[in-house]
């Protein structure tokens, strides 16, 4: 009998801290809009002779918030230390990093995934909800970007000793899904938090991958590849992907997975050995001598829990209890705090539904700013202007279609609803004796349409409404135009 | 004048009997006639000793932020950074090195108005107990000019001690100001761990290296610690606490203090005329009416091999940024990748105790031996704080001797290098506990000058040179000068 | 008990530190630890049962910094003392890979 396999992944998260300095200097952190290479330098990240590191203090209350908004417990005492290995990015020949006494520890995340062992692209199928356990989130420092030349680098260090966060989960996840799942969540939180940008595209966000597989029913933990510098959700998923069906294809000739770090081919597609980083794994890790432990109280550390939002999870359940909203609403509503926000401003200047306020973000807003290119920060829309429209549909004052064109006009150029729809002459006919005139008329219009239409081509019905609305420009309310137009029908057919 | 205490000097300068411009030129003088014996001096600053000695002199005449320092022409250890001049730690790997910033203590006796006249010979980055490991050539001791000046500050002890500066600035890791000092016949302090800023300082052990001066007696000693001591906020490892005013206590009478003598530092092996000189000193504390007590450290027999171990630890990560890419030394003849750089560079960079002390610090951290060397020896450095706590809850100060011999001959001990660890048994311990101890010349063994050490309580400075000051008071030890 | 320090293990060690060593060095470093390593197994006789390292004893108060930006240092300068810069960076060769 041919063997089931099921992946094994576990997953590093590193995650740069939106702060004003770096981690250990008072330079600029912020390299991304640094106009050269090497301005925002000094003799501390640059590693020269005798200069020493002092820690920010914005950049330890960031960590301690993620390390609780993941359920760690905080490291009271935690100290910094040496990983050492020589590389040209790395200017001291060690990184400062947390290792045995991380500052935060043993927390979890709880994704969804498929019921193993199933594959990405391999249908739905059940889901299952599955607590991933985070086992350390620690600090660190990032390096200098390197940029390749044909047989030489480039040094840039106005990144090098940028303050990162690094979260190491257990190997939990069972399938490439709930590694996308998991990454995706950590990076809501991170937004939610404010610590991180979540711009992927600039690298502040990176993923390293752990992957082994194993015969299902197996709780064996078999040889594992370490895929490193995965810098989309598309890069994980497609890299994770690739590896498993390697190892699994090894395992199937009778092969043996050999332990290596691997890097990802994105455009090949396949994963690439790493040899020279190998060789120097003895990272020879020990506590910062330069860096006195970090002590923190328990008033501190509450003060950093009074400051955690209410987080991506928990306004899912509530906007499903508090506004009837259906989980998957809920949860695209929460992927983004502005999002979630603008939902909630424009609910609140609204009589309408949540669910009629949720269909027109999900729908024509989520359109516009797909179209637009902008975020939702950059919306002029007020909310309140929004609840007032949504509130005219809702009373039936306009139409749907008529609806979708004042929108268009108040992102265009901003603007009061009723003002368009008195401008533009757009006010819904609801007027029974106004519309039984039109149904009339193209009832007496269209003889062999309803002989059609009686002889079973029910479709017709559509044409019919359609006619009535092309005679009113769309005014006309549609619900009433098609019972009256249905009632009509019916009486023809004696 | 050059033989003249800063104390002396001070007087002079501000009374205007002298000028610093005067004195900085007789010291520069004296350099250029003695120098070329001692070899004491890497880098000799005249232009810039000379432009600090007119600054200190304008100061001084608009009598506008005068320290006692200001004038005063000293030298430093060539591992503090200097802005603008050449800093090598006595390594070809440092060679050409110039410091783009310059370390706190340089930034502190700047503004004291102190000049510069040069950088000193060491053993390369502090590695070593005679200078003789340095890329340099060896520094002599100015008493016997074939024996060695003791290190690895040996050229700031020699320099003072031929009168070649009226202070300087030395760094012990495990006794290298302490045992220099006594070599040389200088008075010179080891301060608690933290007391005086790192900033700029070129790491060996970042856990124990402490800034201190060398100086003519306490007194000197006791001032010129005022001026660099202090919270750094570069420096997260410095103390907060305000440095006290040394000299304003200094003259409090010893009378009923309590000297500790650690018994297992008096045991077989000293050389006879040192153990005299040891023994000729605590009388004399007696006499001065301190009480003397026996106390015990039981466990200085692990201090040599906890500061080796920790040594090497930390010192092959702190050596790591030497890489040939930012600073230094680059050798890249037929390199292929950034590895041949590497192992080129440092290859022809370092010297062989550097290698050794690298590549045992690797051995000690690397996976499978950490819980044996690495972390096992940070337990017993506790026991070795522990030790010193214990005493001191009896004692308000500790006397011991500072190396088993005087100077010992220039090629003597570079053959075998655990003989050389062995010589520094009786300084290594303070530093893992990170207590301050202060080095006084005590008496001479066939010629050559025994020192002593008093060992303090964390951040008591104050006490060591009080009882200093007081044997100074007593003695001359510290007055004789080298038939140089 | 003795341990010795082969040359090979000198080579593995030298490596890590990045440090190019030649077959004669290695023999010659391998002695030379073999004695001091023996001489540092002292530490095997001190009881250290329930003794915390002293790495984890923090005599300071915590010492953080402010999230505040100072000025950089000037990019000449710190490029004067690099081997090799190019257009404001400094130059390197890369690390090349399956070597
Ligand atoms: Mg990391
Ligand atoms: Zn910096």
């Amino acid at each position: 009998m041919k063997l089931t396999y099921e992946p094994v992944i576990g997953l590093e998260i590193h995650g740069e801290l939106l702060t004003n300095s770096k981690m250990f200097c008072s330079c600029s952190a912020d390299y991304a809009s640094a106009p050269e290479p090497n301005v925002n330098i000094c003799p501390v990240c640059t590693g020269l002779p005798g200069a020493l590191p002092v820690a920010n203090k914005k950049a330890t209350e960031l960590a301690a918030l993620v390390g609780l908004a993941l359920n760690c417990s905080i490291n009271k005492h935690n100290t910094f230390a040496r990983k050492n290995y020589f590389y040209p990015d790395l200017p001291k020949g060690y990184q400062i990093s947390q290792y045995e006494l991380p500052i935060a520890e043993r927390g979890w995340m709880d994704v969804t995934s498929p019921l193993t062992p199933l594959l990405l692209g391999e249908g739905l199928g059940a889901r299952e909800q599955l607590r991933v356990r985070v086992r350390r989130v620690h600090i660190e420092e990032d390096t200098a970007k390197l940029s390749h030349e044909k047989n030489y680098a480039l040094v840039d260090f106005n990144r090098a000793g940028v303050p990162l966060l690094e979260i190491v989960s257990e190997p939990d996840m069972r399938t490439v899904e709930a590694a996308l799942d998991y990454t995706t969540k950590i990076r809501a939180i991170l937004r939610y938090l404010g610590v991180n940008s979540g711009d992927m595209e600039k690298g502040v966000l990176r993923f390293e991958a752990n992957v082994s597989v194993r015969p299902v029913g197996s709780e064996e933990l078999r040889t594992r590849t370490e895929i490193k510098n995965l810098n989309s959700f598309r890069a994980l998923t497609r890299a994770a992907q690739y590896e498993i069906e390697r190892q699994i294809k090894i395992y199937e000739a009778g092969g043996e997975v050999i332990q290596e770090t691997l890097g990802w081919d994105d455009a090949r597609g396949v994963t690439t050995s790493q040899r020279s980083k190998e060789d120097a794994h003895d990272y020879r890790y020990f506590p910062e001598p330069d860096l006195p432990p970090l002590k923190l109280s328990d008033a501190w550390i509450d003060s950093i829990r009074k400051r955690l939002p209410e987080l991506p999870e928990a306004k899912t359940s509530r906007f499903i209890s508090d506004f009837g909203l259906t989980p998957s609403e809920a949860r695209f509503l929460t992927s983004e705090l502005s999002l979630a926000n603008y939902f909630e401003a424009v609910l609140s200047k609204s009589k309408s539904s949540a669910k009629a306020v949720h269909s027109w973000i999900a729908g024509e807003l989520m359109r516009t700013l797909n179209e637009s290119n902008l975020s939702i920060d950059e919306l002029t829309l007020s909310p309140e202007s929004f609840a007032k429209l949504i509130d005219m549909t809702t009373n039936k004052i306009i139409s749907g279609n008529s609806a979708k064109v004042v929108f268009n006009e108040m992102v265009k150029a901003g603007g009061d609803p009723e003002q368009i729809v008195k401008e533009k002459n757009l006010a819904q006919v609801s007027d029974e004796n106004l519309i039984q005139e039109i149904v009339t008329k193209i009832l007496d219009d269209n003889p062999s349409e309803i002989e059609k239409y009686h002889a079973g081509k029910e479709t017709l019905l559509q044409w019919f409404v359609g006619q009535a609305a092309r005679a009113t420009k769309g005014k006309a309310d549609p619900a009433l135009t098609k019972e009256l137009m249905l009632k009509g029908l019916e009486e023809r057919r004696k | 004048m050059n033989h003249l205490t800063i104390q002396e000097l001070r007087q002079l300068l501000i009374t205007k009997q002298i000028s610093s411009v005067e004195l900085t030129r007789a010291t520069l003088q004296r350099i250029r006639e003695a120098d070329a014996k001692v070899q004491s001096y890497v880098t000799v600053t005249d232009e810039l000793a000379l432009e600090q000695a007119k600054r200190a002199d304008e100061r001084i005449a608009k009598n506008e932020n005068v320290t006692p320092l200001t004038g005063i022409p000293f030298a430093m250890k060539d591992c503090i950074s200097t802005r603008g001049v050449r800093t090598t730690c006595s390594s070809k790997i440092l060679e050409s090195y110039i410091p783009q910033y310059d370390a706190t203590v340089t930034n502190k006796l700047n503004d004291a108005g102190a000049v510069l006249v040069g950088k000193t010979n060491m053993d390369e980055f502090g590695m070593g107990s005679s200078t003789e490991n340095s890329a340099f050539p060896a520094t002599k001791n100015p008493w016997d000019l074939t024996r060695v000046p003791g290190g690895s500050s040996g050229g700031s002890a020699a320099a003072l001690s031929a009168n070649l500066a009226t202070f300087a600035i030395g760094e012990d890791t495990g006794g290298s100001v302490r045992q220099p000092a006594s070599f040389c016949g200088v008075t010179g302090i080891k301060p608690t761990y933290g007391r005086v800023s790192r900033y700029g300082l070129i790491s060996l052990v970042s856990s124990f290296d402490s800034i201190g001066p060398f100086a003519r007696d306490a007194y000197d000693c006791a001032t010129v610690l005022e001026h660099i001591a202090g919270h750094d906020e570069k420096d997260s490892t410095t103390y907060q606490s305000p440095v006290p005013n040394y000299t304003s206590t200094i003259n409090k009478p010893v009378k009923g203090m309590k000297l500790g003598i650690p018994k297992e530092y008096f045991v077989a092996g000293m050389d006879a005329g040192v153990e005299s000189a040891i023994q000729e000193a605590i009388r004399q504390y007696e006499k001065l009416g301190m009480e003397i007590h026996e106390v015990s450290l039981p466990h200085t027999k692990y201090g040599l091999p906890v500061y080796y171990l920790l040594l090497f630890a930390e010192a092959s990560s702190n050596l790591a940024r030497f890489d040939g890419t930012r600073f230094g030394l680059s050798v890249s003849e037929n390199a292929k990748d950034a590895i041949d750089i590497y192992l080129q560079t440092r290859r022809a960079g370092f010297g062989d105790e550097v290698k050794r002390r690298m590549m045992l610090g690797a051995y000690a951290l690397s996976a499978g031996y950490y819980d044996a060397y690495y972390l096992k020896a940070q337990k017993v450095r506790t026991l070795l704080r522990r030790d010193f706590e214990s005493a001191f809850a009896s004692c308000d100060v500790l006397l011991a001797p500072i190396s088993p011999t005087t100077a010992f001959k220039i090629g003597e001990k570079t053959d075998d290098p655990l003989e050389m660890y062995l010589s520094d048994i009786y300084t290594v311990a303070t530093n893992p506990a990170g207590v301050p101890a202060l080095a006084l010349p005590c008496g001479f063994s066939k010629d050559m000058p025994v020192g002593l050490q008093l060992i303090g309580k964390h951040l008591d400075e104050a006490t060591l040179f009080q009882v200093g000051h007081a044997y100074q008071q007593v003695t001359d030890w510290h007055k004789k000068l080298p038939p140089l | 008990m003795t341990q010795t320090i082969d040359t090979q293990t000198v080579k593995h060690i030298a490596n890590l530190v990045r440090l190019g060593i030649s077959e004669e060095e290695a023999q010659t470093f391998s002695g030379q630890f073999s004695s001091i390593i023996d001489y540092f197994n002292l530490l095997n006789e001190a009881d250290t049962e329930n003794v915390p390292p002293a790495s984890d004893l923090a005599n300071a108060e915590n010492v953080l910094r402010e999230d505040e930006v100072k000025p950089s240092m000037s990019r000449e300068e710190f490029l004067k003392n690099a081997p090799n810069s190019e257009g404001g960076y400094v130059k390197v060769l890369t690390v090349l890979e399956g070597q």
